[in-house]
């Protein structure tokens, strides 16, 4: 969409335009959809937070300001509406079942080993496990999830470490030592 | 901890967790547009639990004070 008709389509919709919603519904669900994916790790979950981050932002449409990004704010709603998901689902969703084949496995780390890092990850809280994730696992830059979270890229740094350490240390109750 | 163990664990994780783009869905399947408008449509039939609170209040008085019931309609 050319910029000119996209700060068009914002104005519209901080408006309460139903139809620029529409509009940005599906310029951007694909994107929101990725990024949940990201973090809750299930399609199925994925698409109903897309949904309801939709919601979430067609209700605070009047709180938009056109003059910034409309990714980079559906972002940080779609991040609190999988971080609220996370804090109510007991651990990550059926993550022994539904572990992605890792593209080249390192023949030194068993089966067993995997899946027990795989839920003692899970069990991390929901804020370390966010930030872990979209750090070390998606490769995503600080400042990217800094801003998705609304907090600096120090606190992401921090995050990242304190779930590094109580991830060892449950490792190694389970008998692992990384 | 050290670098070393921070990169250990790190190895460890990545070997348990692919990123989601080496699956096959991490795309969107389908559009979402349908389910946004059955949501709306849920959203506009629910009532608020204060209106169920209010409504059982009026309920409560008019049983208590009957007489009050002819007051209410005039006033409706």
């Amino acid at each position: 969409m050319p910029l000119l008709e996209q700060s068009d389509v914002l104005q519209r919709f901080a408006r309460g335009d139903a139809d620029a919603f529409e509009d940005l519904f599906h310029l951007h669900q694909g994107a929101v959809y990725r990024w949940i994916l990201r973090i809750v790790r299930n399609p199925a979950t994925a698409e109903d937070l897309t949904v309801e981050t939709f919601w979430r932002i067609h209700r605070a449409h009047a709180r938009f300001n056109p003059s910034l990004s409309f990714e980079a704010w559906a972002r940080r709603v779609a991040t609190n509406a999988a971080l609220d998901h996370l804090k109510s689902a007991k651990s990550l969703e059926r993550l022994p079942d539904d572990l992605p084949q890792v593209p080249l496995p390192d023949p030194g780390i068993s089966q067993e080993v995997r899946r027990k890092t795989a839920q003692a990850f899970g069990r991390l809280p929901p804020k370390l496990r966010v930030v872990a994730l979209l750090t070390l696992i998606e490769e995503q830059s600080h400042s990217e999830i800094a801003e998705a979270l609304g907090i600096s890229t120090g606190a992401v740094k921090v995050r990242t470490f304190r779930a590094l350490r109580l991830l060892r240390k449950s490792l190694k109750q389970q008998g692992i030592e990384p | 901890m050290t670098t070393h163990d921070h990169k250990r664990i790190h190895h460890l994780l990545t070997q348990s967790l692919a990123p989601t783009n080496t699956e096959l869905k991490a795309e969107l399947q389908r559009d979402l547009w349908p389910a946004m408008l059955r949501r709306f449509e849920q959203r506009s039939l629910a009532v608020p639990w204060f209106d169920w609170a209010l409504a059982a209040a009026v309920l409560v008085c008019l049983a208590l004070f009957p007489r009050a019931i002819p007051v209410l309609l005039y006033h409706l």
